[in-house]
């Protein structure tokens, strides 16, 4: 989610993707609080969109990726939506109806030639109202020798992002998984079915509002809960 | 119509129905199945798994037969999969490790480490990490990639029916798990690579007993290349079979031995060097046959420029600490053993029970809660045995993973077997399965 409004924020700062909205200090939840710290709201954003000039390669990427696109006739400025340096490593968010044109540009553009794709991961952050789910996908350059990470994401009631197997023939099974466990629906998938899960199974378990589950184990006369009702300390 | 009569009836001409024309066979109709139309290739389906023993593990493979040849083979899979990246989101960081130690099974280390340089580059540690823990870190590993890659060759020779292949390869790989035991306490699951550092530090007399154990799986090494290399039988089985070329293999994303076979010398641990490869003297073995016979030549020869690493790590051990100075993050105490088994040391425990208040509530909130993780997101891969083991990790600036992903080579791979396997024969197909050397547990993790 785009945080533009949010009072909690530095006027003038760049849009932060939040993760979580923290209450209190203790992470203790569900019970009375008498730390006093419980009006405490804490908001959680990951890393912010780098400032332009990039370091080192990081710019020569972003650089030819967008001429690239700009001579698709597409405007870069719409199609990627943020670029993050965070930990040395490229990020770069992508509006997803442009994934499949961004993607086949990274893999044939001499100076981008990212041969492989490591594949797809999905992540689901409830938080991000309109971009809850995300599909992120690593992708190595071996002429280069470079790796980066592209992203891009769907809104949970819109679940569709389009397929990159034509562009990479190894995101068929990674996209599958990533529909098994987020629901995120490839549109071009030449066969988007259940990869793990049994194929008549209801729900995607890797969501965060999909529980756990479990059952309370009897260990010495005490009971412990199943591992997803246990008291949480993480604040 | 009684049924007696559809049986007769459909033995004698076969019967359309909306599903296409169906025969039933009654016997005593031999006269009529020869005079069956010429010209329409028979056409059969074989389901092999998920318990079949030349499967590797609880693989499916739906098979489209022509007489002998291999028309289509779809691998499914799933039957292993337990979830781990679900339940690594309610665990602390450090109980994480516990749980991927399991997910490839035979080459535990890789995941071990995968996921604790992933959270310590979260944290920024990276370079915090002590010399000496790295240094066994990159020692366990490559004993790690002997013990996978004998498996590799041990059951391979097995499914092709080299039975004495598998003896071999068993015979060495158990000294190396006795290496783990001693080191870890076990022959596998070890959860012994923490983030930060180890676990806890060598044995005394590891060092003593690695040594020793090197030229013992060394001379192991020759019993098998003098068995299967060059063995006309082997070569017959395994030459030409399984072929994959390097369009095939980049379009797949196939990576590790696979990929080396075509002639391509990519390695993470030369291209994007981590825990200090950089500084190990060693060779990347390729062959530019792309053929299961060439796959089994490299892992030959890995195993022993394993070997020398594991030389190299032995003369650099120098005494010192094995976990991150940082005490927010480092495990308050080393482990010993005790008379009821490994746990706390005794000195640790006194000191937390009798004198030092502040340490024992350091020590309760380090074990209950965990550390905090800033937020942001990371990629970290190793040169597993079986290739590329990325691990995509997301915090969310809490004491427990927001999300987890193991890229598995293993699960990557699988999905050449049909590329590799269409045009060939069955008994073909068990080889080239053999050679891409897929564990089950980190396919479906």
């Amino acid at each position: 989610m785009t945080e533009s409004n949010n009072p909690l924020m530095p006027q003038g700062s760049r849009e932060l993707p939040l993760v979580d909205i923290r209450e209190g200090s203790f992470g203790v939840r569900g019970s009375g609080d008498t730390s006093g710290f419980g009006g405490l709201v804490r908001r959680i954003y990951l890393p912010p969109a780098a400032q332009r000039p990039l370091p080192g390669w990081f710019e020569d990427v972003v650089a030819a990726l967008e001429q690239s696109l700009a001579a698709r006739d597409k405007n870069p400025a719409e199609v990627l939506e943020r670029v993050v340096v965070d930990r040395n490593e490229l990020s770069i968010n992508v509006q997803r109806q442009h994934i499949k044109t961004v993607m086949q540009i990274l893999r044939d553009e001499p100076r981008l030639k990212f041969e492989m794709c490591m594949g797809v991961s999905g992540v689901h952050y409830p938080e991000q109202t309109d971009a809850e789910l995300h599909a992120v996908y690593h992708i190595r350059s071996m002429t280069h020798n470079r790796q980066i990470r592209v992203e891009t994401t769907a809104p949970d009631t819109d679940p569709h992002i389009p397929s990159t197997v034509d562009v990479y023939p190894t995101n068929n099974w990674h996209e599958r998984e990533t529909y098994d466990f987020f629901g995120i629906i490839f549109d071009g998938h030449p066969g988007l079915t259940r990869i793990e899960m049994p194929d008549d199974w209801v729900g995607h378990p890797q969501r965060k509002d999909y529980p756990l589950g479990g059952v309370p184990v009897e260990y010495k006369g005490a009971t412990i809960p199943a591992p997803d009702q246990r008291r949480m300390y993480s604040r | 119509m009684t049924t007696e009569n559809l049986i007769f009836e459909t033995a004698n001409e076969g019967q359309e129905t909306s599903s296409g024309r169906v025969y039933t066979l009654s016997g005593g109709d031999w006269d009529q199945v020869k005079a069956a139309p010429t010209g329409e290739a028979e056409r059969v389906v074989v389901n092999m798994g998920p318990q079949h023993p030349s499967t590797h593990g609880v693989l499916r493979l739906i098979v489209e037969l022509e007489g002998e040849t291999v028309t289509e083979v779809r691998p499914a899979i799933g039957y292993l999969h337990t979830g781990i990246e679900k339940n690594l989101e309610f665990r602390t960081w450090t109980q994480g490790v516990t749980f991927v130690t399991r997910m490839d099974y035979l080459s535990s280390f890789y995941s071990e480490t995968a996921y604790c340089l992933a959270v310590e580059k979260l944290l920024g540690i990276t370079d915090d990490i002590p010399n000496r823990a790295t240094v066994v870190r990159v020692m366990l590993m490559e004993l790690n990639r002997i013990s996978s890659h004998l498996v590799a060759l041990g059951t391979g020779g097995l499914e092709l029916g080299a039975l004495t292949a598998m003896f071999l390869a068993f015979r060495e790989r158990e000294i190396v798990l006795d290496l783990y035991e001693l080191i870890t306490g076990l022959r596998m699951n070890h959860a012994f690579i923490r983030p930060g550092g180890l676990a806890q530090d060598l044995p005394p007399d590891a060092i003593a007993k690695i040594r020793e154990a090197i030229p013992r799986i060394r001379t192991g090494f020759k019993d098998t290349e003098n068995l299967l290399v060059g063995n006309s039988v082997w070569m017959a089985r395994t030459k030409d079979v399984g072929v994959l070329n390097l369009d095939g293999c980049l379009a797949l994303g196939v990576t590790g031995p696979t990929l080396r076979s075509t002639g391509f010398a990519w390695d993470l641990r030369k291209t994007n060097p981590y825990c200090g490869y950089e500084t190990y003297d060693f060779e990347i073995p390729t062959v530019d046959t792309s053929d299961t016979y060439g796959r089994f030549l490299i892992r030959l020869a890995e195993m022993e420029q394993s070997l020398q690493i594991v030389e190299q790590c032995l003369n650099r051990l120098e005494p010192g600490p094995v976990m991150v100075g940082d005490k927010k993050i480092a495990w308050p105490a080393q482990l010993s053993i005790g008379g009821d088994g490994m746990g706390n040391s005794l000195e640790h425990i006194k000191q937390i029970m009798g004198t030092s208040m502040e340490s024992l509530i350091h020590h309760f909130k380090l074990v209950t809660e965990g550390f905090e993780v800033p937020a942001g997101q990371v990629y970290q891969a190793v040169e597993s045995p079986r290739g590329e083991l990325g691990v995509h990790m997301v915090s969310d600036g809490g004491t427990r993973p927001y999300r987890v992903h193991f890229r598995d080579p293993s699960f990557t791979n699988l999905q050449a077997v049909p590329a590799i396997c269409e045009g060939g024969q069955v008994a073909d197909l068990v080889a080239a399965i053999a050679s891409i050397d897929p564990v089950m547990g980190g396919v479906d993790r």
